[in-house]
C-alpha cells in the first residue's frame, strides 16, 4: 500500500517538474528537424552555432526568386516579387518568403549578430535615472511600489466542491468537501476540509487540514501541515504531506501521507476529470483510495486498502461559479477495515445517488 | 457563437419591453442617483496649443442601459483627443482628483525619461489631489495615445487618443478623418477580473472543446494538447464574457458614426486602446491602404484586413464612393465579440453586420513546433526545398497567400522525414533560464512568425497585412548591422495566470535590461506562450526585422509576437534613461511580464 501511495506521489512530482515528451509525428504533423539539433531559442550564453550559408532557404530557392544581395539581417534576400501586401495572387509571394524567412530566426544562422555581454559604458551612471529628476527617497517608495504591483499579488479561493446529500436505501446522509486558500502565485496557506453522515446520527467523518502549499512545478504544489479529526471519536492529529495538481490529460489529482500522533501511517489518494459534454454540462467521474500502513482499532481502520470510493456526477453551470449536479457514489471497505465495520453492523459497501452543490467564489 | 450576440438581443429586447424598458431607464437616470460621479461623456472633445490641462476623476459610464464605474480624464470616456503640432512644445497639466496615485503615459511619444509617467520608473506618479505639470518638446508627427500606467485604471477607460500633425505639409493625402479608439469595457472591475483568472486560468473562455462543440479540433491535436495539459482554444484570457467592445466609447449598438462625403480620402487613425483585446479589422467593401503604422510613415499598402495588438495604431486611406454606409468591423480574436461603427454618408444610415465568424483553435504551430510546413520545408529540409519548391506553396487564387505557411493540419506531409523524433515541450537546455513553476512551455522550434496575419487570418478569402508587409516610407538613418543579439523569452503559465520574461516576474527580477546609449542591438522576442504578446518598449522606436532591407524596415514601438513564434527588432538604443518594456496586455503585465530597460550613459555624461 505504501508503495502504491509512494508510486503515485513519484508520478505525480515526476510530471511536474520536468519536461514532457511530445511527438508530433503522432498528431500528424511531421517535422524534419533532424538536420538540426533543436535549433529555436538557443540560450543566451550559447555561442552561435556555425552554420554554413547554404543552409539558408534562400540559397536553396530559385534564384529568380532573390533578386537582392545578401546584406546582413540575411532577410532582404528574400524580398519576393511583390513588395505590397498581398494584393491578389501576388500576395501568394510573400508566403513563400514567409517559409524561408520561418527559418533564419529560430536559429543563430549567419546574419544574427552574436550574444555579447553588456557593453561596459551601459554600467555606467547612476542606477535610476529618475533619482535625477525626483527625490530619490520618493523615486525609492515609488519604485517598491511599482516592483510589488508588477507579479507580487495575493488572492483568496474558497472552493466547495462537494457539498451533496446521499441518497442511501434507508440511511440518507450528507458529504462535504471543500478548501480554501490564500496566497501568491507560489505560496499558499490552504485550509481543506471535508465529512459525511447521516441525517439520523453524529457525524461519521469531519477532517479539517492547514496546509502551507507551494507550488514545485507549472501543474503541482506541495502541501505540508496538519490534519485534525473531530470524527470518528476518539479524535486524531496528523502531520500532512501531500501533493495536488493537475496530471497530463487534464487529470486532477491530490495525495498525501498521513502520520498521526499515535505514530500511525494513512494515505489518500484522490483523482477527478471533468468530461465537458457541452460548456456548461460536464460530467466529472472521480475516484479515492485510502490506505493504511497498520491496523488503528480505535477508528476502524484495518492494515492495507481500507476505503474506495468512486463517483460519476453530472452538474450543470448556472454560472462558471456556481453548479448544482446529480451523480451516483458507490463506496466500500476493504480487509479488516470492512470486518471492523460489519462488526459494528454497518454495511461496508454501499451505492448512493448524490444531489449536490459545487461552488467557488 | 456565429451570430452577431449583442445586436439581437437588443433587439429582441427593445421589441418586447419598448418603451416599458426606457420608462423604466428614465425612473433612475444615472445622473439623478445619489451620491453620483456624473456620467462619463462619449462626445469628443479636443485639447489643442500649449497650455493643457486635464483632471482624472471617476465617473459614472453608461452602456446599453447599463451604468460602470469609470475613471476618466475631463469626464469623457475615452480622454479627450490631444492634438499637437510638431515642433511646438507641450506643457499638460494633470490633476488627480481620484482617491488613489494615477499617472499619464504619452504612449508612443520619444520624451525625456522624467516626462514618460511610469510611477517608480520615470516619475513618482501623481499622488491625490496633486497636480503634475508635463512638460516637453514635440519630436514628432503621427497618430499615438494617452493612458493611465498606474494600477489597471487604464482598463477603467483612462486612455486617449493624440494626433501630432507634421511640421510640414503632411506626405499623406486626405480630405477628411476620423479617429477610432477600440477598447474594451468591462462592468467588472479590473482587480476582479484578475482575481477570477488567478483562480481559474480559463474563467472567461467559454468556448471550451465538448463533446458537442460544433468546431471539434481533430481528436489528435485535442490528444496534444491534451498531454500537455494545454487548452486549443484559449485565444484571449479574457473575452465577451466580461466585455463590451467599444469604438470611440460606443457599443456595437450604439453604433458610433464617422461621415464622409462620397469619393474622399478619408484617413482613419486606428488606436487599439484595449486593455486584453487583439481585434481584427476590417470594413466590408473598402480596402483599406496602410500608410502608417505606430505614428511612422510606410509605404502605402492596400490590404483588406489586419490584425491590431493593443498598443498598436494603424492609419489608413480609405476611399469610399457612393451613398452607402459601410460597417467598421474589429473583431475580438477569439471572435467572441466585435467593436462595430459605421462610415456612412448621413446620420442614421447603417451597413449590414456580418456575423462573428468561426473562433480559431491553436495548432502544433502555436506551441512552437516550428514554421507549419514552410518552415519544415524552409528551414529543415534543403533537398526537398530544392527538388520541390513549390511543393507546400499551395497559392491560393485570390487569396492574401498568407494561408499556406501556417496550417501544419492542412499540409502534414509536405516534408515528413524524420518524423518520430520527439519534442521537448519544456526543454530547460533551450530554455537557458531556469524553469520555474511559472514556466508551463518553452517552445521546441520557434519559427519567425512576423509573416503570420494572425490567428484564424489564415483563411479568409481575402488580403491579410502582415509585419512583412510593411516597409519604412522614408530610409532609416542608423542602418548599422547589430553588434549583439539579446534573446528575451516571453513565458507564462496559463493555468495559474503567470506571465514573466524569461521565467522571471518584474518582482522577481526588477534588474534592468542595459543598454548602451547609441548601441545597435537586435532583441529576439521568443514566445514560449501559446497566447499573442504585444510587446512594448517605452521611449524608443525600434525597427521590426521583417526581410526588408535595413533602410526600410518599419519603426514601431509595439511588436505583436505570435504564440510559439519568434519576432525579432533592431534598436538603436539612443534615448538615454530608464524606460518601462512591457506586455501591453494589461493583465499580463500586472502579472510581472515587465522589465526596466536602461541607456546609459545618461545625457551629459558621455
Amino acid at each position: 500500500m505504501r508503495v502504491f501511495l509512494a508510486t503515485s506521489i513519484a508520478l505525480a512530482l515526476s510530471s511536474t517538474g520536468h519536461a514532457q515528451q511530445m511527438d508530433p509525428a503522432k498528431d500528424g504533423h511531421h517535422m524534419d528537424h533532424g538536420g538540426m539539433a533543436m535549433p529555436g531559442g538557443n540560450p543566451p550564453s550559447d555561442p552561435p552555432m556555425p552554420m554554413d550559408h547554404s543552409m539558408h532557404a534562400g540559397d536553396s530557392m530559385p534564384p529568380s526568386s532573390d533578386p537582392a544581395p545578401m546584406d546582413h539581417s540575411m532577410h532582404s534576400g528574400h524580398a519576393m516579387p511583390s513588395p505590397s501586401a498581398g494584393k491578389g495572387n501576388g500576395a501568394a509571394a510573400p508566403s513563400g518568403h514567409g517559409m524561408a524567412g520561418g527559418h533564419m530566426h529560430h536559429g543563430p544562422v549567419p546574419g544574427d549578430p552574436p550574444h555579447k555581454p553588456v557593453d561596459g559604458r551601459a554600467l555606467t551612471g547612476p542606477a535610476h535615472a529618475a533619482d535625477l529628476s525626483y527625490d530619490p527617497a520618493v523615486m525609492a517608495k515609488a519604485r517598491a511600489n511599482m516592483i510589488r504591483e508588477h507579479g507580487e499579488m495575493t488572492f483568496a479561493k474558497v472552493m466547495l466542491d462537494r457539498l451533496e446529500t446521499k441518497i442511501v436505501d434507508g440511511k440518507d446522509g450528507y458529504a462535504w468537501e471543500g478548501d480554501l486558500w490564500t496566497g501568491n502565485d507560489i505560496d499558499k496557506l490552504w485550509i481543506k476540509s471535508e465529512g459525511e453522515g447521516s441525517f439520523d446520527a453524529a457525524p461519521e467523518q469531519v477532517e479539517v487540514q492547514a496546509l502551507w502549499s507551494h507550488a514545485i512545478g507549472p501543474w503541482f504544489d506541495v502541501q505540508l501541515g496538519a490534519r485534525h479529526d473531530f470524527r470518528p471519536n476518539p479524535d486524531r492529529t496528523y502531520g500532512v504531506v501531500g501533493v495536488r495538481g493537475l496530471l497530463p490529460y487534464w487529470l486532477e489529482v491530490d495525495g498525501a501521507l498521513f502520520l498521526s500522533q499515535k505514530g500511525d501511517v494513512t494515505a489518500r489518494g484522490e483523482v477527478e476529470y471533468d468530461l465537458r459534454i457541452t460548456p456548461k454540462l460536464i460530467l466529472q467521474p472521480r475516484a479515492e483510495v485510502n490506505l493504511a500502513a497498520q491496523n488503528v482499532p480505535e477508528i476502524g481502520v484495518g492494515a492495507g486498502l481500507t476505503q474506495a470510493e468512486l463517483g460519476l456526477r453530472l452538474r450543470y453551470h448556472v454560472t462558471q461559479q456556481f453548479a448544482p449536479y446529480v451523480g451516483v457514489q458507490w463506496e466500500s471497505a476493504f480487509g479488516r477495515t470492512r470486518r471492523y465495520l460489519r462488526a459494528e453492523g454497518e454495511d461496508p459497501s454501499r451505492a448512493a445517488v448524490v444531489l449536490g452543490l459545487r461552488a467557488w467564489f | 457563437m456565429k451570430n452577431y450576440p449583442v445586436g439581437r438581443r437588443n433587439l429582441l429586447r427593445s421589441a418586447l419591453f419598448g418603451s416599458g424598458a426606457l420608462a423604466m431607464n428614465s425612473l433612475f437616470p444615472a445622473w439623478a442617483k445619489t451620491g453620483t460621479h456624473g456620467l462619463a461623456s462619449k462626445d469628443r472633445t479636443v485639447l489643442s496649443g500649449e497650455s493643457l490641462a486635464l483632471t482624472i476623476a471617476r465617473k459614472d459610464f453608461q452602456l446599453d442601459g447599463r451604468v460602470g464605474h469609470a475613471v476618466t480624464a475631463n469626464g469623457t470616456l475615452p480622454a479627450p483627443l490631444i492634438r499637437l503640432k510638431e515642433g511646438q512644445r507641450f506643457r499638460m497639466a494633470v490633476t488627480n482628483h481620484l482617491n488613489e496615485d494615477t499617472s499619464i503615459h504619452w504612449h508612443g511619444l520619444l520624451v525625456p525619461p522624467a516626462m514618460d509617467g511610469v510611477p517608480g520608473i520615470s516619475f513618482p506618479g501623481i499622488r491625490p489631489g496633486e497636480t503634475f505639470v508635463y512638460d516637453f518638446p514635440v519630436r514628432q508627427s503621427g497618430t499615438y495615445w494617452y493612458h493611465s500606467h498606474s494600477g489597471l485604471q487604464e482598463q477603467q477607460g483612462h486612455y486617449g487618443p493624440i494626433v501630432i500633425d507634421p511640421a510640414g505639409a503632411d506626405p499623406v493625402p486626405y480630405e477628411r478623418e476620423h479617429v477610432i479608439v477600440l477598447s474594451d469595457w468591462s462592468f467588472l472591475h479590473p482587480h476582479e477580473i484578475v482575481g477570477l483568472l488567478k483562480k481559474q486560468g480559463g474563467f472567461f473562455n467559454r468556448g471550451k472543446q465538448a463533446l458537442t462543440s460544433p468546431n471539434r479540433v481533430s481528436s489528435q491535436t485535442n490528444k496534444s494538447f491534451a498531454q500537455m495539459r494545454m487548452d486549443p482554444t484559449d485565444i484571449s484570457d479574457v473575452s465577451a464574457a466580461a466585455y463590451t467592445f467599444l469604438m470611440n466609447g460606443h457599443s456595437p449598438d450604439e453604433n458610433w458614426t464617422g461621415l464622409f462625403h462620397a469619393g474622399e480620402r478619408v484617413r482613419l487613425r486606428l488606436i487599439n486602446a484595449s486593455a486584453m483585446s487583439i481585434y481584427n479589422f476590417r470594413i466590408p467593401g473598402l480596402p483599406l491602404t496602410i500608410v502608417s503604422v505606430d505614428g511612422q510613415n510606410v509605404r502605402p499598402v492596400e490590404t483588406d484586413e489586419f490584425q491590431i495588438s493593443p498598443a498598436e495604431t494603424y492609419d489608413m486611406i480609405v476611399t469610399p464612393a457612393g451613398e452607402q454606409a459601410y460597417t467598421i468591423v474589429a473583431e475580438s480574436i477569439d471572435r467572441t465579440g466585435m467593436a462595430r461603427g459605421t462610415l456612412a454618408p448621413r446620420m442614421g444610415m447603417s451597413a449590414a453586420i456580418p456575423p462573428l465568424r468561426e473562433r480559431p483553435t491553436l495548432k502544433m504551430v502555436d506551441m512552437g513546433m516550428g514554421g507549419g510546413s514552410g518552415h519544415q520545408m524552409g528551414g529543415h529540409n534543403m533537398g526537398a526545398m530544392a527538388t520541390k519548391p513549390e511543393a507546400s506553396m499551395p497559392h491560393g487564387s485570390g487569396h492574401a497567400g498568407h494561408d499556406t505557411p501556417e496550417l501544419p493540419e492542412k499540409a502534414p506531409d509536405a516534408a515528413s522525414h524524420g518524423g518520430g523524433m520527439g519534442h521537448s515541450m519544456r526543454d530547460p537546455k533551450i530554455a537557458g533560464f531556469e524553469l520555474n513553476p511559472g514556466v508551463d512551455m518553452i517552445s521546441p522550434m520557434p519559427a519567425d512568425r512576423t509573416g503570420y496575419p494572425g490567428l484564424g487570418l489564415e483563411n479568409v478569402g481575402h488580403r491579410v497585412l502582415t509585419y512583412r508587409d510593411l516597409e519604412a516610407a522614408t530610409p532609416n538613418v542608423d542602418t548599422r548591422p547589430p553588434e549583439r543579439q539579446l534573446d528575451i523569452h516571453l513565458t507564462g503559465n496559463m493555468e495559474r495566470f503567470m506571465w514573466s520574461f524569461d521565467g522571471k516576474k518584474l518582482s522577481e527580477n526588477p534588474d534592468p535590461i542595459r543598454f548602451a546609449r547609441n548601441e545597435r542591438v537586435r532583441v529576439k522576442l521568443i514566445n514560449d506562450t501559446m497566447m499573442t504578446h504585444p510587446i512594448h518598449l517605452h521611449g524608443h522606436f525600434f525597427e521590426i526585422v521583417n526581410g526588408k532591407p535595413p533602410a526600410r524596415q518599419p519603426k514601431k514601438h509595439t511588436l505583436t509576437v505570435q504564440p510559439g513564434g519568434t519576432a525579432s527588432f533592431d534598436l538603436t538604443a539612443d534615448e538615454p534613461g530608464d524606460w518601462a518594456f512591457h506586455c501591453h496586455l494589461l493583465l499580463h503585465m500586472h502579472a510581472g511580464m515587465m522589465r526596466v530597460v536602461t541607456v546609459r550613459p545618461l545625457e551629459g555624461e558621455a
